[in-house]
This record gives structure tokens, sequence and C-alpha cells, in this order.
């Protein structure tokens, strides 16, 4: 016995349209807290906590209507540095707690500050939920590939072989694609950024806070202590053009400084690199994040080493419309109210008043 | 044939069948009908956790047993006064529990070899009535082709043979509805609408269950029609109801009366379930309802939604509690209002699913990492889930906690009449949401700013403002690392988190203050004994205690709404007495808090066998007490004027 119905969604298009916005001109000063930042010196987080205070104005959003939600790990201590309202909640449940947020208020712009232990292991549930149900919030999960609060254990993004205080004969763990993962849990919005590149950052900041739906952003973190160097090969000035395959919709999908390229492999029904010269510019892919089918999107997110990153696209993997959970539950919400007007106590006395009564006089 | 009406004050009627038979349906229109009526019930649904496990078998039987009279009454009964038995199984499963002289109606058609194999049968026991060796010599048994007569009675609908046998549980409640002298209409009119699409279906109900009344009325078998009164009560408007659905009543009413919306975000689980299937049908209240992907995301969606300014809750059973326990204690730390329902079930582990138990009380207690205090509220009957929610809700709203509701399996699925209350007497909520900047600050150079503080506590409540997002000017971080005093701030300090520790416990402890004086009830204000409980054994305790003064003794019963904090007159009160009894579905849970508490020597009354404790059995305990306490004689089988 299978039965649905069809699902009356509004057809909102932006991720802060129902939030009040603000007239004044903000600055990233009012975005800082009073509190003392605690991560180690030189830590990647600083320069994404700089980029999302240098952002939220760009926003234009009234400051009282944001939230942060973080789980645990060093990227969790997030909200604390930011003057909006925050959490910062319990090893890996910020996706459920941002969840209850976003579905029970539709004027507040949700963020969730995660890392790839809380997200992806302890949490990896929660993750995948959150984007399957495409709930309006902007996920970051900063991905250092290893544990860092807990001093050096290897985390479910990092290679298989690293040598860690927990795996001296190096780690059996096969790893977590991130980007690959999120496609897989039906993700409206995927996206891979690096801290180091502000730009780049704030623009994918930009495009997942529009996004309306769950919006997943891999940002590449290092971790001066632990994993210092994860990411040296796509920082590096003299490797970093063919590491780094960048992905911008409606372009061509060029690296090393145009001289490669990616195609349709028909073999594999994936992607492959080709050099330019031997195939011609016109057969190189163009990227498509709205396509419909992810299938594309997920080929490209493969070519990322699962070993030491010598190679990764970065860019908006993914960019497509799907009603959300929360925006469905309002609208539920709201019919069921427009077809029982009256007063809440009026209706509790006929609801608790319902079915077989008798009176004794 | 004019038939015999015989006059009784009260009858315990069990209904057993497979699972697939439809015998909880039976019971629940049966009790209906007696709602209606006017008699004072109390029902016991008893199920196996498997939703059709093997058919004809003993693990198989699913049963309803319903208590009706012309009086007050407080249990479903220790033993049934008549089994209606639909397959040999449902007999040799419930044969045990029948007392001597017990009415055994017996549905003959499924007396099949195969039948009576799988129930373990060497022989049909129908073939041995009336001879010497007679396995049921000492009931009364009435053998009746239930499903040969329901199949001839709906014939003309041309249905398959087996939808039409399927119509037997209403022949089979036609039949004891002329035998109590039960009103047909509602059944008429519920199946009416229950099968309103299915024309077919619903004719071959209502003529499957006249026709069992007209079996009654005509056959020369039943020879007797009973009658029972209706029950004296308190004037008002009465419903029968479920703990399950009166508690869901009970957490849209905290809605109502605090004017919040109320979010609830629960995962699937036995016996709770139903309370998610309710409240998902009240959207017009503005409740939300998420089914989450598991328990952990059920409740932080719940605190989620509470830090947003809703009434969140989140309802589960005991394995649900365990996964969230550290996700209370994120909401004891953050303070945020929440409900945390656990509708007990038999542990540990998976347990016995559908069946009751207590066991829960010292893991809502104390099952959290560090020290976690969480109020504890707990209804006493079905009807009090209703209160009993409300009072959760209040106690989460004003005090700004969890807190924990603890019903049990018996409550969720049992059932008794209900005076509605009227929406005025419910108490009125306030959120309190904070508007406004609560503290000045004056920097070192003397000049003052306005800041928000939020754990600067209310004096009296010791409870910390609530500003939900979207409140200007009170933007702050909360979360579970130990907060400074006041600001909210992380602190490691270690003078502060033991001043923090410390004032976390006494709001908790200070609820007490707002709860009213217990009820004890002394009748003759000189007993020595006291019995004292918690939760659903309420009906069993009552009806124990009534026994033991029925035979001419003095005991006193207190019942426990409050778990945490206690009331602030308990201590006196088991001070009064020289004996206490604590009667639980448990090894002995709140006695080893109220000996902890009270220094007092509670004598446990214990039993885990995922049935409500039998009235009979515990008026012996307490009689044993009494003889004890008082030095004299106790025998409860021969009543005897009180002797003043």
């Amino acid at each position: 016995m299978t039965t649905s119905t069809e699902l009356p969604f509004p057809g909102l298009r932006s991720g802060v349209e129902l939030v009040p916005t603000n007239d004044q001109p903000q600055t990233g000063k009012e975005y800082t807290s009073d509190q003392e930042v605690r991560w180690c010196p030189g830590c990647g987080d600083y320069a994404v906590l700089k980029a999302v205070q240098g952002f939220l104005p760009e926003l234009g959003l009234r400051r009282e209507n944001i939230v942060f939600v973080s789980g645990i790990g060093c990227s969790s201590r997030f909200p604390y540095y930011l003057d909006t309202y925050g959490m910062h909640s319990i090893h890996g449940r910020a996706p459920s707690i941002a969840t209850g947020i976003a579905t029970a208020r539709e004027d507040l712009s949700v963020w969730v500050v995660t890392g790839d232990g809380d997200a992806l292991s302890i949490g990896g549930n929660h993750l995948i939920h959150a984007l399957r149900r495409n709930v309006n919030m902007t996920i970051l999960l900063f991905n250092n590939r290893i544990y860092g609060l807990t001093k050096g254990q290897y985390s479910p993004t990092s290679e298989a072989g690293k040598i860690t205080k927990s795996t001296p004969m190096g780690s059996l763990d096969h790893p977590f694609n991130p980007v690959s993962l999120a496609l897989g849990a039906e993700g409206s919005f995927v996206a891979r950024t690096i801290d180091s590149d502000r730009k780049h950052l704030t623009s994918v900041l930009s495009a997942a806070a529009a996004h309306r739906g769950t919006s997943f952003v891999e940002i590449y973190q290092n971790c001066p202590i632990f994993n210092d160097g994860a990411f040296d090969a796509i920082k590096d000035n003299d490797t970093k053009a063919d590491a780094i395959i960048p992905l911008v919709h409606g372009e061509p999908i060029l690296f090393g400084n145009g001289t490669k390229g990616l195609v349709r492999d028909t073999e594999t029904g994936g992607v492959k690199i080709v050099t330019v010269a031997d195939v011609g510019e016109d057969a190189i892919l163009v990227h498509n994040a709205h396509n419909p089918d992810p299938s594309t999107a997920f080929a490209i997110s493969r070519l990322t080493d699962s070993g030491y990153l010598n190679q990764s696209p970065i860019g908006i993997f993914r960019q497509v419309e799907r009603p959300s959970y929360d925006d469905g539950a309002r609208a539920q919400i709201s019919s069921a109210r427009e077809a029982a007007p009256g007063e809440p106590a009026d209706r509790l006395a006929a609801l608790i008043g319902g079915g077989d009564t008798w009176t004794v006089v | 044939m004019s038939k015999q009406v015989k006059q009784l004050d009260r009858v315990i009627i069990r209904f057993a069948g497979d699972s697939g038979d439809g015998m909880q349906l039976t019971g629940d229109r049966f009790t209906q009908e007696s709602a209606v009526f006017g008699n004072d019930l109390v029902t016991l649904p008893n199920f196996p956790a498997e939703i059709r496990a093997p058919q004809g078998t003993l693990p198989g039987v699913s049963s309803f047993q319903v208590h009706f009279a012309d009086h007050d009454i407080l249990t479903a009964g220790d033993a049934p006064d008549v089994l209606v038995a639909m397959n040999p199984a449902a007999l040799k499963a419930n044969l045990g529990d029948l007392p001597k002289g017990a009415t055994i109606i017996v549905d003959t058609h499924d007396f099949t070899g195969r039948n009576l194999t799988k129930a373990g049968y060497d022989a049909n026991p129908l073939d041995l009535l009336g001879d010497a060796n007679d396995p049921l010599g000492e009931f009364q048994v009435q053998p009746v082709d239930l499903t040969g007569m329901t199949v001839e009675a709906v014939k003309e609908f041309g249905l398959s043979r087996k939808d039409a046998a399927r119509a037997k549980n209403m022949f089979a409640l036609g039949l004891l509805s002329w035998m109590y002298g039960r009103p047909t209409d509602p059944t008429v009119t519920f199946l009416e609408k229950r099968f309103a699409k299915v024309a077919d279906i619903r004719d071959a109900n209502i003529t499957a269950f006249k026709a069992g009344w007209n079996f009654g009325e005509t056959t020369e078998a039943f020879v007797v029609q009973y009658e029972i009164k209706p029950a004296p009560m308190a004037p008002g408007t009465y419903r029968n109801i479920t703990g399950n659905l009166a508690l869901s009543y009970g957490l849209i009413a905290g809605g109502v009366q605090s004017g919040l919306p109320v979010f609830l975000g629960s995962y699937p689980i036995t016996p709770a379930s139903d309370i998610l299937h309710e409240l998902s049908k009240h959207k017009a209240f503005g409740v939300t309802t998420l089914q989450a992907e598991d328990e952990i995301a059920g409740i932080g969606s719940a605190i989620g939604a509470s830090f947003a300014g809703s009434l969140g809750v989140t309802t589960t059973s005991g394995p649900g509690i365990a996964l969230k326990s550290e996700a209370i204690g994120l909401a004891v730390m953050t303070e945020l209002p929440l409900v945390v329902v656990d509708v007990q079930r038999g542990g540990p582990s998976t347990g016995l699913p559908t069946k009751t138990e207590q066991a829960d009380l010292l893991q809502a207690m104390f099952g959290r990492n560090g020290e976690a205090p969480v109020p504890i509220v707990a209804p006493q009957s079905p009807g009090d889930c209703f209160s009993a929610a409300v009072e959760a809700c209040r106690i989460a709203i004003t005090y700004r906690t969890p807190v924990m509701l603890l019903s049990d399996g018996y409550l969720a699925n049992g059932s008794e009449p209900w005076r509605i209350p009227e929406i005025d007497d419910l108490p009125a909520i306030e959120p309190n949401f904070a508007t406004e900047r609560n503290q000045t600050v004056v920097a070192k150079d003397g000049t003052e700013s306005e800041e928000y503080w939020p754990y600067l506590r209310d004096e009296e409540t010791l409870a910390r403002p609530w500003a939900i997002p979207g409140t200007p000017g009170l933007e702050h971080r909360i979360g579970g690392i130990e907060k400074a005093k006041n600001t909210g701030n992380i602190s490691y300090d270690p003078a502060n988190h033991d001043y923090m520790v410390r004032i976390r416990q006494a709001k908790v402890d200070g609820i007490a203050n707002s709860l009213p004086p217990l009820e004890v009830d002394d009748p003759s204000g000189e007993a020595k004994v006291l019995v004292i409980g918690w939760g659903s054994t309420y009906g069993p305790i009552g009806a124990g205690c009534r026994r033991v003064r029925k035979a001419g003794f003095n005991v006193a019963q207190v019942h426990l709404r409050h778990l945490n904090p206690f009331p602030n007159d308990l201590g006196e009160i088991l001070k009064r007495y020289d004996k206490v009894l604590c009667p639980e579905m448990n090894l002995g849970q709140l006695s080893l808090l109220l000996r902890g508490k009270y220094l007092v020597d509670a004598i446990g009354y214990n039993q885990v066998n995922g049935m409500p404790i039998k009235a009979a059995a515990l008026a012996e305990a307490i009689g044993n007490l009494v003889a004890e306490a008082e030095g004299v004689t106790v025998d409860l089988t021969a009543p005897q004027e009180a002797a003043q």
C-alpha cells in the first residue's frame, strides 16, 4: 500500500530571500565578537574566519538573523568569534541542530561550521540526511585531513597509509572524498574551495548563501601542527597551475595554464585529462553546474587525489534547484492553519473534547 | 425466548486471537461502547512485537483486556472473568490467567488439527468437554462457530471466503455486546466511517456485528444477559482516552498555553511512535513534526528549534534515551527548554518492545556524563498523561531546562474514561523572551554600556533569559563548554565550574518550590504503613490499598508525579510512618532514591515481567507489612467491618 501526494512548495529562489535585510552598511568589525581567538598560530581557520567576517557584511542581512552552529573540533570554535547568534554544540550533531533552527524559522540565515572528523566520521549520518532533505543552510566543512583537537590521529579524509599517533604502521582506512559523498547524498549545491584563496573562497560563499537548500562547501584548510603541507601542491605557485582543476559554470575545464583539459571518457563513462593540443579546445568539456544529472559532477570529483593531494578540482561542482525541506514543512503548516481558522484555545477545546464523549451531570 | 438478566458490579473480559485477527480493534470498540454507556473502565492491550508473528502460534497471540464496572476502578483487573479465544493458541496462552469458573467463548472453526498442533495440543480440548478428564472442566466453556456463522451472515456481499471470515471479530463483538447490554450505535457509526470507501467490507462488518448480537438474543446456548450499571462519576464531559493520545494532546496544550510553536523531532520506536503519528496531524496548531534520521537527530533538531524559540520536544523509549544522553546534557548546559518523552518498555537493550516496565527512572535521573540534573515528571494513568505533559512543558519553559516525561507502555496503550478539562483551568505558561540588554557594564574609562548576559539568572527561579535569534542587540553564543557565570563566555576557571555545577543543581532543586503539597490518602489517619509509588503503578497500588482497607486495616498511599526534584514535604511524610513500601516495575529504583535522599528504609515490592503489578498479590504484601507494623494478624480473605 503506497500513496503519495503532490507537495506544494513555494517558489523561492534565494537562500536568504526571507531573511530581513539591513539598510545600513556593515563592517567586518561588527561581526567580530569580543572573544579572543584561540587557534594555533598559522592555522588555516584564521583565514576562513577573516574571509567570513569580511563577506557577511556583503550579504546585507540583519546581523541578529544570522545563526552559526558548529559541532566539536578546532573549526567548531568558529561561532564564538562571530558576533551573531550561535551554538557550539556536540560532536557531529550540528546539521541536526541547524535543521531544527532552519525549519522552525524562515527568517534566519543558518550556517554550519564543521570539520572532516565532525562531519564525516561521528556526524556522517546527519550530514547526508541534511543534504538529502535539502534544508536551507550552508555547511562549511573545514577539511584539514587530520584530527587536530585530539592531537593528531588520522581522519576519514586522511590518505591511506598515513602514519599518525594511532596508526604507527600506517592507516588502513580508505578516505572519503567529501565532494563525491555530498553528490551521492543528493546535494543540490556542492563546492570546494581553499582557505588561502580569499577571492575564490568569498565567491563560493556568496553563491552558497544565495542557493536555497543545503549548500555544501568543502574548504581545504591547512593544519600547521599535525598535517602541515597537506595542500602544498595546490598552494605552491610552481605547482598549483597543474594541481588545481578550476570549475567555472559555462567555461571549458582547462588547467595547466590552458595546456590540459577534461574530456568525457567513453570507455569508463567518466572524464579524463587530456592535452589540449592533442584534441583541440572545442573538444574540452564545458562545465555545467546546473546539469540535473549529477553523473558528470561526480566523475569530475573523482579526479581528486585520494592519497597525497597533487591534483584537485576546485569550484562549484553542482548547483541545481530542488525543493527544500523547511520550505515544505512550513507550507504544510500554513495550509493546515488556513483550513482551521479560530482561536487556538477554542480549537484546543474542540480537539480534546472530540471523539465519543458522554456527559455526567 | 426471554432471557434472564443478572446484575454484576464489574466484569473483566479478555479478547484473544491471532495478531491478524483484529483483537485490538475488537477490544477498543467494546471499550468505547462501555465508556459511552457510562461504566468506569481500565484496559490492558497486550500484543507481540512482531507485526504478524507466525499464524496460529503461541507467540502470535494478541489480546485486549477490559475491566468495566458500576463503580470507580483502578486497574485492568488481575484475572479475566470471560475469555474470548479465536483459536487454540489464544486459548492455551491465556488459560493460566483464568480463575475457576471463568467463562470461555471459543471459535470452534479454528480448532483444526493443524492449529491444535501449532498451539501444542495433542488432542482437541473441545472434544473432551464434559468428560471425566476434561482439561477445561473448571470453566464454563461456550463453543461457538464464530467464523462459520460470520461467513454465512455476510454471504450476500459476495466477498472471498477469506475476506468474509475476517469479519468474525465483529461477530464476536456483537455477541459480547449483547451479553453485556452494550450500546451498538457507536460501533455501527465507527464501521461506517472506517470502511466508508469499501462498501462491501463496511456492510459485511456491520452485518457480522449485528448477526453476533442477534445470535446472542436468539440462541439457547446463552441464557443469561448481564447488566453492569453506569458508574457514578464527577460531573463533567468524558471520553475514553489512551495515554499516548492524552500525552500528545498535553503537548499541543503546552504549545497553546505558552503561545509557542511545538517542534517535535523524533525517530519511530515502540511504544512511543503513536505520539509522533498523532502530533503530525495537528499542523493547524503550528506543530512541526520532523521524522529524523536517528534518535540523536530527533533531539538535536528539537534543541535547535528551542534555540530558535519553539517548544522543542523529542519522543522515544528507553533505547532512544540512551542515544540522546549526550544531547540532553547539551540542553542542560545550554539551559534551553526541551521536553524529552520516554515511553518506557522492557529493557535492557531491545528488551521487550511491546511490554511495560518502569526501569528507566535511574537512567532519566543519572544517565548523563557530569552533574547534569534533569527534572522528571511521571503520569499515573492514561488520562493523566495530558496534565503531566502540560506540567513538563511548564517546567521546561519556566526554568529553561530539559524535562524528562516518563510514561510507560501500559499507560501508552491502556485507556480509561477521562474527564475533559476546561481550557481555562490549564496553567498559563510564560516564555518571557528576552528583548532588552540586561546588564550595564562600566569600562575602565568610566563609560557605561549595555550588554546582554545570557546566563544572568532570575532571582526566584534561577532561570536564565531566553533570547531568540532575530532579537537585535542580544546576539550571543551558547554551547556545551562550561560557561562563565553571567556572561556565558567559555570558562575553564575551577571556582567558576564549581559554582556553575551547583547553580544548575540549585535551579532544578528549586522547582520543588513551585509544586503543590503531596496528597496523602490515609482515610483513618491511623495507618502505620505508607505505600509510595510513581507512574503507572498508581492503579494497582490504589486497588491493593483498597483491599487492605476493605478487610478492616489501615494503610496510607502517596503517589509521586515529580521524581526530580521530590516535593518539599516528602521527607516529612515519610517520617510519619513506621513502614514504607515501594512497589515498582523494576528492581527498586525509586527505593534507592528515597533511601539515598531521606535515609528511610523503603521496602521494595518489585516485579519486572512486562505486565502491570497485580492488585491482589500486592495487597497481600501490604497486609504482611501491616501485620508486622501493628503486631496484628492480617487476613484479607475475611472481610470485616472496620473497627470503628
